[in-house]
């Protein structure tokens, strides 16, 4: 039998309104008597599904939408049509049976208390989210060690760096364990090390307690780390819902393949290369070229067959590479 | 368990907030110690220049009034009309929302907080004050017993009243002159400026129609003696009127507003 999903979208629609005027003081004054309202569509009719324990990464470029959907999501914003469910409950409602059960982590804005430390913040959070008391301490010690928290708890949270605080953010977050967590931007801003270590606590976090994320960012190192499935928007519209693999055959339809040459032979066999693809790059004794997906197999064969290859290697363009490609071409 | 243990974890979180901010605070304090300070030597000077007593109050009577008036006005201050449209343009209302219980248990709990952090350097103010200005008051003992319900229902109504107009913040941008007219209209109608029977008769009336007069000045009229049975009880009924009406704005104009938020991007 089919798990019953967490998270149901249909034809999920959200629109505001927009007061505008051009600028100067002639039309300032007309907007006083007469304003143009426009509406902005900010989500135009998506769907999807995520079953328990997915760990889905909601992609697309600034102004997607992303942020207006988790907000639907959460419950922030009601929605101008269509249907959302999330955990059988219709998350604008804001039960509280539903809030106990859902976090949503925003990485440019914080709920911990600015003054004090992260662990009184973190009790006012036992006591608001009903946590009993075992449960709180073995989440608050899980979550210590999952995140390396251990000094930072005791200290004010204005004096943390922006990666401890996010950390911090993160364990004050999950203390009431949401089965469903959406996390914009948990990775913004953070240094390359503080963002492998959020990554790697997401997913034991997901692993242990078999929460469903939906998680937005703008690192592919993120996505490509944590999520086999990625649902991609763009102007509100759905571009892509499948796996993070199929998102590179759909959208790239080249492959590059990376040659190592023996010493001395790059100079004099880079005008063959150029026979068999594209050459993008070309350092000391290696070359780069581009070809076609469904040349791949032949071209590389005939590589190795004509040329003193010491090492040749095929690769996907980076996702970054791929995503592009997809906003480019999905666009308007 | 429950309520009492958010308003337990939530009184430590604002003790250990502002035992940070000692400085303002103590700043902030002086200020509502000084306030009623300037207007008692005004008043006093007033009296003494015109024969010992102004509208049936002396200079000993008027100090009682300004002395009382301090301690009311620290029972019942609150600073949520200030606080409410930062909350909303900086998205910690957002946050608020996302939590399952109603975010007045949070700035109630703020506000009492903070009052009795403050409340011993009252004490300490008005005691001097005492000592300075020797005032004279002396209310029945029913009036004394009935200033304690007068003084919390003034809290609640005053408390209920801002928190329902904060609220303005989810439909204009200028709460700013929303919070001005309303703090002028205060300062007069709630007598922190002079007592209300010092005002025109107008004004007296639109202080005790509106919720103003309950809100401060009721309290100190008890306890300083200056009702009858009867006006005291018709001030606690006014109280309980206003505190039920308050109570049932609060509840309607925040499910209004939080649609509106919720609309129009949170």
């Amino acid at each position: 039998m089919e798990p019953s999903p967490s998270i149901q979208v249909k034809q999920l629609r959200k629109s505001f309104f927009v007061t505008e005027r051009e600028s100067g003081v002639g039309s300032a004054l007309a907007s006083l008597f007469r304003r143009r309202r426009e509406e902005v569509v900010a989500v135009g009719g998506i769907s999807f599904t995520l079953n328990p324990g997915e760990v889905v990464g909601f992609l697309g470029p600034n102004g997607a939408g992303k942020t207006t959907t988790l907000k639907m999501l959460s419950g922030l914003l009601q929605p101008t049509g269509g249907e959302v469910s999330v955990l059988g409950h219709v998350p604008w409602k804001r039960e509280k049976a539903f809030l106990r059960q859902i976090t949503l982590v925003m990485g440019q804005r914080n709920q911990l208390v600015w003054d004090i430390p992260a662990a009184d913040s973190f009790e006012l959070n036992r006591a608001i989210y009903r946590i009993p008391m075992a449960d709180y301490k073995s989440a608050v010690q899980e979550l210590t060690e999952l995140l390396e928290l251990g000094p930072l708890l005791r200290k004010p949270v204005r004096n943390l760096s922006l990666g401890e605080r996010m950390k911090c953010e993160l364990a004050a977050a999950l203390l009431h364990r949401p089965r469903v967590v959406f996390l914009d931007e948990p990775t913004i801003g953070l240094d390359v090390t503080m963002q492998r270590r959020v990554r790697a606590f997401i997913a034991q976090y997901n692993q242990r307690f078999g929460a469903t994320v939906l998680l937005t960012s703008h690192y592919m190192a993120d996505v490509e780390a944590l999520c086999r499935r990625v649902v991609v928007i763009h102007h509100g519209k759905l571009l892509f819902d499948g796996e993070l693999a199929a998102l590179r055959g759909q959208f790239t339809a080249h492959k590059t393949i990376v040659v190592k040459l023996e010493d001395g032979e790059a100079d004099g066999a880079l005008g063959r290369l150029g026979s068999y693809g594209e050459v993008i790059s070309r350092e000391e004794g290696s070359v780069t070229l581009r070809v076609p997906r469904e040349d791949t197999p032949r071209v590389t064969g005939r590589i190795l067959a004509d040329l003193p290859v010491i090492d040749l290697t095929v690769e996907d363009p980076p996702i970054e590479e791929v995503i592009e490609r997809v906003f480019a071409g999905g666009g308007s | 368990m429950g309520i009492r243990d958010v308003y337990r974890q939530q009184f430590r979180t604002t003790f250990a907030s502002f035992v940070q901010y000692r400085a303002s605070i103590f700043i902030w304090t002086i200020e509502r110690i000084l306030e009623p300070l300037i207007y008692l030597v005004v008043w006093s000077a007033v009296a003494k220049a015109t024969g010992g007593s102004v509208g049936g109050f002396s200079v000993s009577q008027f100090a009682a009034y300004f002395i009382v008036m301090m301690l009311v006005t620290q029972v019942t201050y609150t600073w949520v009309m200030y606080e409410y449209e930062y909350k909303i343009r900086h998205g910690s209302l957002s946050f608020a929302l996302l939590r399952p219980i109603h975010p007045v248990h949070t700035d109630l709990v703020d506000n009492i907080s903070s009052k009795l952090i403050t409340l011993p350097l009252m004490l300490l103010a008005a005691t001097v004050l005492v000592l300075v200005f020797k005032p004279t008051f002396s209310p029945p003992l029913w009036a004394a017993a009935l200033f304690v319900p007068a003084l919390l229902l003034a809290f609640s109504v005053k408390f209920v009243v801002e928190w329902t107009l904060a609220l303005s913040a989810f439909w204009t941008t200028r709460v700013s002159a929303v919070n001005q007219g309303y703090f002028v209209a205060a300062l007069f109608l709630s007598g922190q400026m002079a007592p209300l029977s010092l005002l025109p008769h107008s004004l007296q009336v639109a202080a005790s129609l509106l919720p103003f007069r309950w809100m401060i000045s009721f309290p100190v009229e008890l306890l300083l003696g200056r009702l009858n049975a009867r006006q005291a009880l018709i001030g606690l009924a006014a109280q309980g009127a206003w505190l039920a009406l308050g109570l049932l704005l609060l509840r309607t104009v925040w499910r209004a507003g939080v649609r509106v938020y919720s609309a129009v991007g949170a």
